[in-house]
């Protein structure tokens, strides 16, 4: 399975996986804000390409790691941030399911608003952030209204 | 169109033809009287978490009007909320003795959160008791614009088609905000005047361009001045920046004065959601053209309607 790879056939800079997941087709300088996003630095074996050659998207990024695998929550985070990842489950050496990222409509608890006098960031009030853009993306509070750009969105720690 | 318990905190929330559902009940109100028996027996809170003076007032009069009951409080010393109290748990509280509540609170959003947690109440069996927002933070103040609405109806006879210009903070000011939307619905023209760093936040700009609103930007009321039928000022409001040097860069930057409204067309009506400070010379009051006291009063007829409205249902 070549593509697990991210289409690195020669001279391997990333080794393979034995069972994971290999997040791809990021945009450049993203994949560790992702990888933290998921919480994916924590203690899982995790391999970080950055600015590989991509032949659709001239620079990509990617992320492989092994043993965890993401539920589809975690997938729609991941295109807030990255629209054209694909996310590919390797097991036993071989890419057993591939899947395309959609932006989900709704970001509930994990966001935080970017604006500081909003409810939630001044009292105990979960967070819901509304995608009001696809492209490119941008997401709004549901209480104060308050956009951002999917790039300045941030995430409880 | 149901408004029977129905939650006002965003202008975005109604339609177009809905707006002027409420704007018809208020008008016959004002014309006919207002009915002391149709809310008797309710009970509606006003709890205002920053000062007010017209919107806290004209509220009380309009429930009082109908036959309504208030209870309030004015600022936050004196309550829970000086504990440490959070907003969730003083709206469960009050929800139990109220049929409404208004609120005013200095956060942005926080009228929206009030709405969900008396929603919330409904999952446990007890009755829904609808929101009314008096002015969220920096966010909204929907009635204001109901009435600032109802304002242009009565002077211009129409809102379509005429051209209004906002005067001042319209980064930081909720009314122009909540405004802005509503002005949106109809075929206006805006004009933003506001220093560079005050000017209008970009959500609400791509709300206008998204509904297709011709705006532009401009720096002094003398561009504008000749062309508008609405002249809307607002204050520079010190207690929303977040440093005092930005305040002192933009403080009285517009003054409107009986001088200047000589440039204006005779059907040109100023308005200002009040308080004002400096932004309007005290010479321009007795100009026929000044609407911005009898704008204040409108306050009653428009939210005695919407109380009418969502405690006993259209009608």
């Amino acid at each position: 399975m070549n593509e697990q790879l991210g289409g690195l056939k020669k001279g391997m800079i990333v080794s393979p996986i034995e069972n994971g997941t290999v997040i791809d087709h990021l945009p450049p300088g993203r994949a560790v804000r992702i990888a933290q996003m998921l919480g994916l630095m924590e203690g899982a074996v995790v391999i970080i390409g950055q600015n590989l050659k991509s032949t659709k998207y001239g620079r990509k990024d990617l992320i492989k790691v092994e043993n965890r695998f993401l539920t589809d929550e975690e997938c729609s985070r991941i295109a807030i941030f990255a629209p054209e990842a694909t996310v590919n489950i390797i097991k036993n050496y071989e890419l057993v399911e591939k899947r395309k990222v959609s932006i989900p409509d709704v970001v509930e608890g994990i966001a935080v608003c970017s604006n500081a006098n909003c409810i939630t960031n001044k009292e105990p009030v979960p967070t819901r952030m509304l995608t009001v853009s696809r492209s490119p993306v941008k997401m709004a509070c549901h209480y104060c209204g308050y956009e951002v750009r999917a790039e300045d969105l941030r995430f409880r720690g | 169109m149901e408004f029977r318990d129905r939650d006002v905190v965003s202008i975005r929330d109604f339609s177009r033809d809905e707006l002027e559902s409420i704007f018809s009940v208020a008008k016959k109100m004002e014309e006919e009287g207002y009915d002391r028996g149709l809310l008797r027996g309710k009970r509606i809170s006003l709890l205002f978490y920053e000062p007010s003076t017209r919107t806290r007032l004209s509220f009380e009069a309009a429930a009082n009007s109908l036959g309504a009951d208030t209870l309030w409080f004015a600022g936050v010393e004196g309550t829970s909320v000086m504990k440490g109290e959070t907003l969730k748990d003083t709206i469960e509280t009050v929800a139990n003795y109220s049929d409404a509540i208004v609120i005013r609170h200095p956060y942005d959003g926080a009228a929206r959160w009030a709405a969900e947690v008396t929603t919330r109440r409904t999952l446990r069996g007890e009755k829904k008791v609808p929101v009314i927002n008096g002015g969220d933070g920096r966010n909204e103040h929907p009635t204001q614009t109901m009435l600032d609405l109802y304002s242009i109806l009565v002077t211009q006879g129409k809102i379509d088609g005429i051209t209004v210009a906002l005067v001042g903070d319209l980064k930081y000011g909720r009314t122009v905000h909540s405004f802005a939307y509503a002005l949106g619905m109809y075929r206006c023209r805006i004009r933003l005047v506001a220093p560079e760093a005050l000017q209008m936040p970009p959500h609400v700009l791509s709300y206008l361009e998204s509904r297709g609103v011709e705006y532009s930007l401009h720096r002094s009321i003398e561009e504008v001045i000749g062309e508008v039928d609405v002249l809307y000022m607002t204050r520079i409001q010190k207690e929303r920046f977040p440093d005092e040097n930005e305040y002192n860069r933009v403080r009285g930057i517009y003054r409107v004065s009986k001088r200047t409204l000589q440039g204006a067309k005779p059907n040109m009506r100023l308005m200002h959601p009040l308080p004002r400070v400096d932004e309007i010379s005290p010479d321009a009051d007795e100009d026929f053209r000044s609407y911005y006291f009898k704008q204040a009063g409108n306050g009653v007829p428009v939210r005695a309607a919407l109380l009418a409205m969502v405690l006993e249902g259209s009608r």
